[in-house]
Formats: C-alpha cells, structure tokens, sequence
C-alpha cells in the first residue's frame, strides 16, 4: 500500500477540516492538501488550497482526477447540531456524502483511501443495548430518529463503495460526543444552560471525546492504513449527573420519564430544540469501547472526564473572551496572492520552521533566504542532517523548489543508509 | 467479481465495514486496553457509585445483614480470588434482597473483599428511579456483550438469577422446589469466556419476602401479582457456595458441542436443588435458623 501524499478534504470551513488541514500540513510528505467546502475557510493555512463548490458538488470528480488525489478525508457528517433540521441533515449527511464517494468511485479513480467522520449515533440509545459498543456489534433495531437514519445511510452508502472498490481502504471513524473544541453541538446547548435539565428518575452513561482527538484520529487514518470502523471516544464513560457536578451547575431533573415527546416540548420552552436522538441519550444513554482505534495504533490524549473539564473551561471563559473580532477571515485574492505570486519574495514563516531554532549553533532556515537555487544545490551537500531537515520544511512551506526537494531528499537517503550499515 | 485470495490482508475486500481478521484482533485485546478508572472519579464506568453504595451499605443494608436477616455464609473458598466467575442463585420472593446479601457476603466475609456486579434485566435497570439506584449500587443490564466484557475482559464477579425470570409467580407451598432455570445465556457466556461458575444456594428469602400472589389461594391472582406482602420477615438466610464448576475444559466454539452448555444448566441447577433441601432439612427454624 502506497502511503498517501496528495489528500482532499471536505469540509474545510468546519473546525474539523480547517484544523485537520493544518495539523496534516505539518507533514512534509504530502505533497497536496486541497480542501473544498461550500463557505471560506475559518482557519488560516498555509499551502491548504481551498476550492468553493456548490451544494451539490459536482465539481469534485473533476478536482479529484485533474489532481490525483489518492485520498479523501470526508469531515462534512453533522450528526449533532443544535438546531435539528431533517431535511438539511439529509441533504449534508447521505445526499453529501454519496456525492463525494460517486466522485471517488470509478474504475480509474486514483482515489486509494477515503476516511469518513461518522458519529456513535449510528448505534443509536436504547433500553436493551450493551453498555459498550463494540464497531462489529450490527444495530438491532431501525433508526429512531431523522438523523440516526442519515447516519446509518450514509454508513450503508460507505459499505456499498467499500464493496464496489476493493483495493480502496475505507476508514468510518464513528465520534462520541464531541467537546472542548470550537464546533457548537446539542450537547454543548443543553451543557450550557445555567441549570442542565434531565429527566426525571435516569441517570444516563455518557461518554465524551475532546475534539483534538477526533481530529488526530482522522488525520492518523489519513496517514496510515486503518481499514474498517473504529470509534473514538475518550476513555471513561460518565455518569449525566457526574457530568453536571463536574460544570458546576445544579441539575434539575424535571423532565417527565414518559416518551420522549414530553420532554422535547419542555426543552422548546426553555428555547432548546433539540433532536430526538439527544432526549433518548438523556435517557439510556450510550458507552463506546475504543480499544480497536487503541490497537491500531492512535494514542488518544485526553479521557472523558477531561474532556469535560475542558468544557468546563470554556463555560468560564467564554464571557470574558465574548466572540472574538480578531479571529481569521478568508480573503481569496489575498491569500492566492501570498502563495502564487511571483513579486512576493518573503513567504510566510511557516509554523514548524519557525519553532524549530537551533540551539547547537547549526544556522536557522531563514538563514538559506538568500541564496539562490543554484548555490543551494551546491552547498546541500554539506549540511549536517538536522539542518537539511529544517531547509526541507523551510523549502516546503516556501518556494518548494523541485530540484532542491530532489537534492535534499538525495542527501537524507545517502545519510541514513551510511547509518544503517 | 474477483475472487482471489487478497494478497494484502489489510486490503481484503469486505462488505461489512469491519473485516474478520480485524475482529479477532479485538479480543486477542482482552484486558489491555481497558480504560483504568480514574482516581478522582467516584462512579465506574458501568455505573457504580462508590458514594452512594457506601450510604445504603452502611445504613440499610448492615442492618438486614447482620441483625434482621443474620446472614450466614459457607463456602466463601468457592469464591476465586482473582479473575472472573459467574455466580448463579436461586431466587424467591417478591423483594429483591437476595442480591445484596450476597453481594455483602462476597465483600464481608472473603478474604479478598471482591465486588460483585448483577446481572439484572435491562427492563429492571432502566425503570425510572429504582433502576438508577440498582446501577449505583451495582446492577448491569444482562446483555451478553456486557457479560463477557465483565467476565472475560475486567475478571469480575457476576451474579445471575436465571431462575427469575420465569414467568409467574411461584406459590409458598413450593418453595425451594426451583422452577426450571433460563440460565442458558448466562452459562454460554461463562463458557467462551472461560470463567467458572460457582451455584449458590440461599435459604430464607422464600419466607422472608413472600410474594402476595403467592399467599392467596385465588387462581387468577396468584399468576399475577408480585407485590410484596409487606416489609420483609426477618427469617434467617443461608447461604452456601458451592464448589466451582470449572468451564475452561470445554471447547469454546459453540458448532462443536451445542449439547453442553444444556448439560451444565441442569447440573448447576441439580446441584442447587440438592443443596437447597440438604440446607432445609437441616435448619431447625425459618426464624432463628
């Protein structure tokens, strides 16, 4: 298996894609990260290309086979927004998703690998399920809610390309609540009343992921071979009133434990809408065992417990830091000039090189600014290897000039075999 | 469509989205990987609050144990003192009290003061209040995934009554005569996971708590009413372990011997039976033993 150099991402405008583009630009060996959405990207990249589509992106065959884009990083799936719309979970989570794998598919498709962010609401939450959800488990009963169906569909829709393409790795990485990071869900709504409503008489499991590591996981699948499904969920699974002590709030158990439509109604009073699949968590809620993500290799970094404790965090802070003005806006002319421009001759400082000064006397990166191709081709040789490493980012994030790439490349080969014998 | 034996194993085609080989890959996991309880937390991942079940212990539950009901407990050697086991009892009476007896028994009086987790009906666990303080306490809905992550992966203690889940109620003038046992879920489990099963027979339950519809010589009643007929009589319980029925012998692949795990159930079950009257016949009084 050919490891992967040239990844499509969607959802890019998403904290999941703009931050997953950022964390997968760091590495040097990929040669092309584009990503695409329907809005401008909220996260400032620095060799991400960004494409707008339409909605119904029928662009996206065309950008994969003009690019060769032997994988594709699917982060679009909302399965928990805050305010529930069927037919917009329908439109993003099964008609999105089979766009993206019809552009994937197709007998000279150079697409090799496809990583899908799904969500634990695939198993759905009831009376009689198992307290650990294992991926091979099958779901014993039909989606109860419009967005479980669109999960579960675009999770059929996943199989069926995985079927259709064999020698495609298909990765489905199915996401606890997610917390602690920038996307706002039901579950950080009802967390963040003043006082957190449950219903009366149950005392739910639930179990959180930090959102860092739903993104280190898709970007781990995106790098290594992780065929199948895997969940991730921090490990510890919490008691809703553990949960609750752990914010500092006082819990008000006031919902009625009769169905599920009674308890909506009263939510709606407080000016929560939330989805069904929320009230049945409230009530049975859901525990996922990760040790298969575990065992294939991604360490997760933060439990539930902490994860939480992160929310918490943000719950204090976020009425002193308000919305933030100063946060980054797209500007297409701008950043297509910063990049492609041939009058611009300092580019940016990239974030690897910039952290990476030398504390043994070897010159920084910025030290090789001045110098041409040719006097860099000549002097490449006599680099120590750590200095290569850092001309190597330095040459990536900038010009990524092919000859000196070449040449670096050369040297590091050379270095690490005279090592080895 | 192509058939031919995938070269890569990390490519074989699937139409599931989890491939066989990946499967066993998870359960030659077992026991690594688990998550470590954290120390700042006070309520396990299945539920259990420590908190909540040092409140009842220390007020309700040391007082049925050691001056109402008097619990006497042999064969607590039976008990293995690390690793998983399924522990089977019989159960009577409407309050179910025979739990934490014997959950109490375990903790008091083995050496190695092991918990035990019960294996409860997911209706029963999931009913609104009483449910939630059967989970703090330590009940687990009896799902087979549940059990095998219990027994096999954490080496816990589970205890099961399969003979609950009979339907009906059972009349007091045949108590002790156990009614034909469901523990075939249970015991199939026991047996992949390779955990033994020790019988557990108690006495005095059957007295202490009669069931309403069992006292009342009406037809139609006697089927239907659980009710308790009251607080419960302080009769003296039994309890003895048995010795443990070893499961690691028999082969785990169920197409191979379908047969056993049936032969097991009656044993288990014979052997309780013998206890349960051997103990009757032997106690002098339902009240004082």
């Amino acid at each position: 298996m050919t490891p992967s150099r040239r990844i499509l991402i969607t959802g890019l405008a998403s904290a999941h894609g703009g931050r997953l583009a950022q964390l997968l630009e760091r590495h040097a060996q990929l040669e092309t990260l584009i990503g695409i959405d329907t809005d401008d990207p909220r996260h400032e990249l620095q060799r991400t290309e960004f494409v707008r589509v339409g909605a119904d992106g029928t662009l996206l065959r065309r950008i994969i086979r003009a690019a060769r884009i032997d994988t594709i990083v699917d982060t679009r799936l909302s399965a928990d927004p805050p305010s529930p719309s069927a037919r917009r979970a329908h439109e993003l989570n099964v008609a999105g998703t089979r766009s993206v794998l019809a552009a994937a598919g197709g007998r000279d498709s150079s697409v090799r690998k496809v990583v899908f962010k799904s969500s634990a609401v695939y198993y759905g939450a009831e009376r009689d399920d198992p307290a650990f959800f294992t991926e091979e488990m099958p779901r014993s009963h039909s989606p109860r809610g419009p967005i479980e169906q669109t999960v579960v569909q675009a999770e059929e829709a996943l199989a069926a390309f995985a079927a259709e393409n064999p020698h495609t790795t298909v990765t489905v990485l199915r996401a606890a609540s997610e917390v602690g990071g920038e996307s706002r869900t039901a579950h950080t709504a009802l967390l963040g009343l003043p006082v957190v409503p449950t219903i009366l008489g149950f005392d739910p499991r639930w179990q959180f992921v930090h959102e860092d590591d739903v993104i280190g996981a898709l970007a781990h699948a995106a790098l290594h071979q992780l065929p199948g499904a895997y969940n991730v969920a921090g490990d510890g699974v919490l008691a809703l009133s553990e949960v609750v002590s752990l914010l500092g709030k006082p819990l008000m158990p006031v919902l009625p434990p009769w169905g599920t439509v009674f308890a909506g109604a009263q939510l709606r009073r407080v000016g929560l809408r939330v989805p069904v699949e929320l009230l049945r968590e409230l009530r049975h809620g859901r525990g996922l065992d990760n040790r298969r993500l575990k065992s294939a290799g991604y360490a997760l970094r933060y439990t539930s417990r902490e994860a939480v404790l992160k929310l918490r965090a943000q719950q204090r802070l976020r009425p002193l830091l308000g919305r933030g003005d100063d946060r980054y806006r797209y500007e297409r002319e701008v950043e297509e000039f910063l990049r492609w421009s041939p009058s611009v001759q300092q580019r940016r400082a990239p974030g690897i090189a910039s952290d990476a000064v030398s504390g043994d006397g070897v010159p920084n990166a910025g030290a090789f600014e001045a110098l041409t191709e040719a006097e860099l081709l000549e002097i490449i040789p006599s680099l120590e290897s750590g200095a290569l490493q850092r001309l190597r980012d330095h040459e990536l994030s900038g010009a990524a000039r092919r000859p000196v790439l070449d040449e670096i490349e050369h040297q590091l080969a050379l270095r690490s075999s005279l090592t080895d014998r | 469509m192509p058939d031919h034996p995938p070269e890569d194993p990390g490519a074989a085609p699937t139409t599931e989205l989890v491939p066989a080989a990946a499967r066993t890959e998870v359960q030659g996991l077992a026991g690594d990987g688990l998550p470590g309880l954290e120390p700042e937390r006070d309520v396990t991942d299945w539920g259990r609050s420590a908190r909540v079940s040092a409140v009842v212990d220390a007020s309700l539950i040391d007082f049925l144990y050691h001056y109402w009901f008097r619990v006497e407990a042999e064969g607590l050697d039976n008990v293995p003192a690390r690793g998983g086991a399924l522990l089977i009892a019989n159960r009577a009476g409407a309050l179910r009290l025979d739990a934490p007896m014997i959950m109490r028994a375990v903790r008091e009086e083995h050496g190695a003061a092991r918990a035990v987790h019960v294996a409860a009906p997911s209706s029963a666990v999931s009913r609104p209040g009483i449910g939630m303080l059967a989970t703090k306490l330590g009940a687990v809905s009896a799902h087979p995934a549940n059990l095998h992550r219990l027994l096999l992966d954490e080496e816990q203690l589970v205890l099961a009554f399969p003979e609950a889940s009979a339907p009906g109620v059972k009349p007091l003038r045949s108590r002790y005569r156990l009614r034909p046992f469901d523990a075939l879920p249970f015991v199939e489990i026991a047996i992949r996971a390779g955990a033994p099963i020790v019988p557990v027979a108690l006495v005095g339950s059957e007295e202490a708590t009669p069931a309403l519809g069992s006292l009342l010589p009406i037809g139609p009643l006697r089927a239907r009413t659980r009710l308790s007929a009251g607080l419960p009589l302080p009769a003296k319980f039994r309890l003895r372990f048995l010795q443990p029925v070893r499961t690691d012998e028999i082969d785990k692949a169920p197409s191979t011997d379908r047969g056993r795990p049936a032969e097991l159930v009656t044993e288990i079950r014979g052997l309780i039976q013998e206890n349960l009257l051997e103990m009757v016949a032997e106690r002098r009084s339902v009240w004082l033993g």
